[in-house]
């Protein structure tokens, strides 16, 4: 997609060879984030235009620039931006300061960083670590860290609810979606994330979406749950705990958590894309010729799928009322993990017998 | 049997599905909303709204200060003061409305027996000082004045429903 010997180059002459490699890396990191942080501006505004669809409403109209030809509305996430930065940041008396300060960026953190590992493009991601998997399920994990924290640190009985509710969850969670993972690794026989990738070439019907649907399902009901998105975000139930664990958070303090909700859950999209939808292959590969510009994988077939699990989140949320808390535990413990547990012995007999697409690794 | 079909209907997320189905082809359905300062619903000519005191057409006061409009009132709203005026007939020297008070039930304007107080489809005002919710009868008055058309052709609209 993008050509960067000439950057190279150029840089190359200006400094010591020495640091081009981590300048060029902060410099393709700069632009990845920018673009990420303006996906989810605009997720928020998809999401309220989506539910408001769904409810029969038009959705944010209003906010637009003058002289820019694009929809009335489509400004909405920038004049949120705004009031949210003209607000005043309270910290209660009671608190811990230096945990209420600090638990803001261990939510937005991790889901930032994950994006390292996320193959963009073929051959391409900011660090190519063979343990990518256990890279992301380490990072994910330690998102709840953000949340515990939070809730821990504003001395209310609301966000220590909150707090307990997000973390109970998301232990129940992230085994099912460990599990669904587990099925991901025995398909591909890597925990690379390219190699994942490139173990599900040929077309749509080839990729891990197929073989392994009921992991599919687990695994996204988990990533749902895992962000705290409706129909489970009784971390934020505000029909019971106000909002949750950042109740007391105001201004930019509370938008690096709804930051980190959103791209979190862009992020559970990318990663369904790339263990179960191959990634940036092309669903057309091996349909049509090879020179055809549709059987190209690339970046536009990754974004373009990430759209549809995108999409999912907003739609469940449009659908779906809030889970009661037993029942989380029910479906976590009770459904997810059993399903996730016989697919995986399913799996492992088609792998032993030669059944399905992976017949290489056995 | 019936245990094994529940099973799978719970597990296969069956009824589920069916609800996104639902909210899937909601999303393609007309979309209802007005928007709101460009657009407005249409009122009926009933619209219990703000207050007014109309004016008989040749100047006079309609309010003969009988009274039962404040009788009548549930939230205790209306204060009424009232004396002999100079050419002898009786007249309020006083007429609150209390806004904050009021519920904008109509029985007032049930009450009237002269239809002097009215309420009208006004209903886009605001108030920005403390005090600006005392309607007194100077602002009631001056509103029937300023609205009298709209006022009797609501009356009229409505006359044979009475």
């Amino acid at each position: 997609m993008w050509d960067w010997s000439a950057l190279r180059e150029w840089l190359s002459g200006q400094i010591t060879p020495y640091w081009t490699f981590p300048l060029m890396t902060a410099v393709q990191t700069l632009i990845v984030m920018v673009c990420l942080i303006l996906t989810m501006a605009f997720y928020t505004l998809a999401e309220r235009k989506v539910i408001g669809w769904i409810q029969a409403r038009k959705g944010p109209n209003r906010v637009s620039v003058p002289f820019v030809p694009l929809p009335d509305g489509w400004a909405q996430p920038f004049a949120d931006v705004i009031k949210l930065m003209f607000k005043e940041i309270i910290i209660p008396a009671d608190a811990n300061k230096f945990l209420f300060r600090l638990a803001p960026f261990l939510a937005l953190i991790p889901s930032l960083a994950i994006w390292a590992v996320i193959p963009l493009r073929p051959q391409h991601a900011f660090a190519n670590i063979d343990a990518g998997l256990l890279y992301i399920l380490a990072l994910t994990s330690l998102g709840v860290y953000g949340i515990i924290l939070a809730g821990w640190a504003a001395n209310s009985k609301y966000a220590f609810l909150g707090a307990m509710r997000s973390a109970a969850q998301i232990v129940a969670y992230e085994i099912a979606m460990g599990f669904a993972m587990v099925g991901v690794l025995m398909a591909s026989g890597s925990l690379n994330m390219g190699d994942i990738i490139e173990a599900q070439h040929g077309g749509a019907l080839s990729w891990n979406w197929f073989w392994l649907f009921p992991l599919l399902v687990v695994y996204f009901i988990a990533g749902v749950a895992e962000t705290n998105r409706a129909p489970f975000d009784v971390a934020e139930g505000e029909s019971e705990i106000v909002a949750g664990f950042h109740v007391d958070y105001s201004g930019m303090a509370f938008a690096l958590f709804f930051i980190a909700e959103y791209v979190n859950m862009i992020l559970i999209s990318a990663l369904t894309v790339v263990f179960f939808f191959g990634g940036w292959l092309s669903p057309f590969d091996g349909y049509l010729p090879e020179d055809s510009w549709l059987a190209t994988p690339g970046f536009f077939w990754f974004g373009l799928k990430t759209l549809a699990p995108m999409f999912s989140f907003l739609w469940l949320r449009a659908t779906f009322p809030r889970y009661r808390y037993d029942q989380i535990m029910r479906l976590g413990w009770k459904a997810l993990i059993p399903v996730t547990l016989v697919w995986l012995l399913v799996e492992g007999c088609m792998v032993y017998f030669h059944v399905g697409p992976w017949k290489g690794h056995s | 049997m019936q245990g094994i079909r529940n099973f799978f209907k719970t597990f296969l997320l069956w009824e589920l599905l069916q609800g996104l189905m639902v909210t899937w082809k909601a999303m393609f359905q007309r979309k209802v909303t007005v928007n709101y300062p460009e657009e407005k619903t249409p009122q009926s000519t009933r619209f219990r709204g703000l207050h007014a005191l109309r004016r008989y057409p040749n100047g006079e006061e309609r309010c003969i200060a009988c009274k039962l409009c404040e009788a009548v009132c549930p939230a205790l709203a209306i204060t009424i003061e009232s004396d002999v005026s100079i050419d002898g007939t009786r007249r309020t020297t006083r007429y609150d409305i209390d806004l904050f008070k009021c519920i904008f039930c109509g029985f007032c304007e049930e009450a009237c027996p002269v239809d002097a107080i009215v309420e009208t489809r006004l209903h886009e005002y605001h108030m920005e000082n403390r005090g600006e919710n005392i309607m007194s009868k100077d602002k009631l008055l001056g509103i029937g004045e300023r609205y009298e058309a709209m006022i009797a052709a609501d009356r009229a609209a409505d006359a044979r429903y009475r």
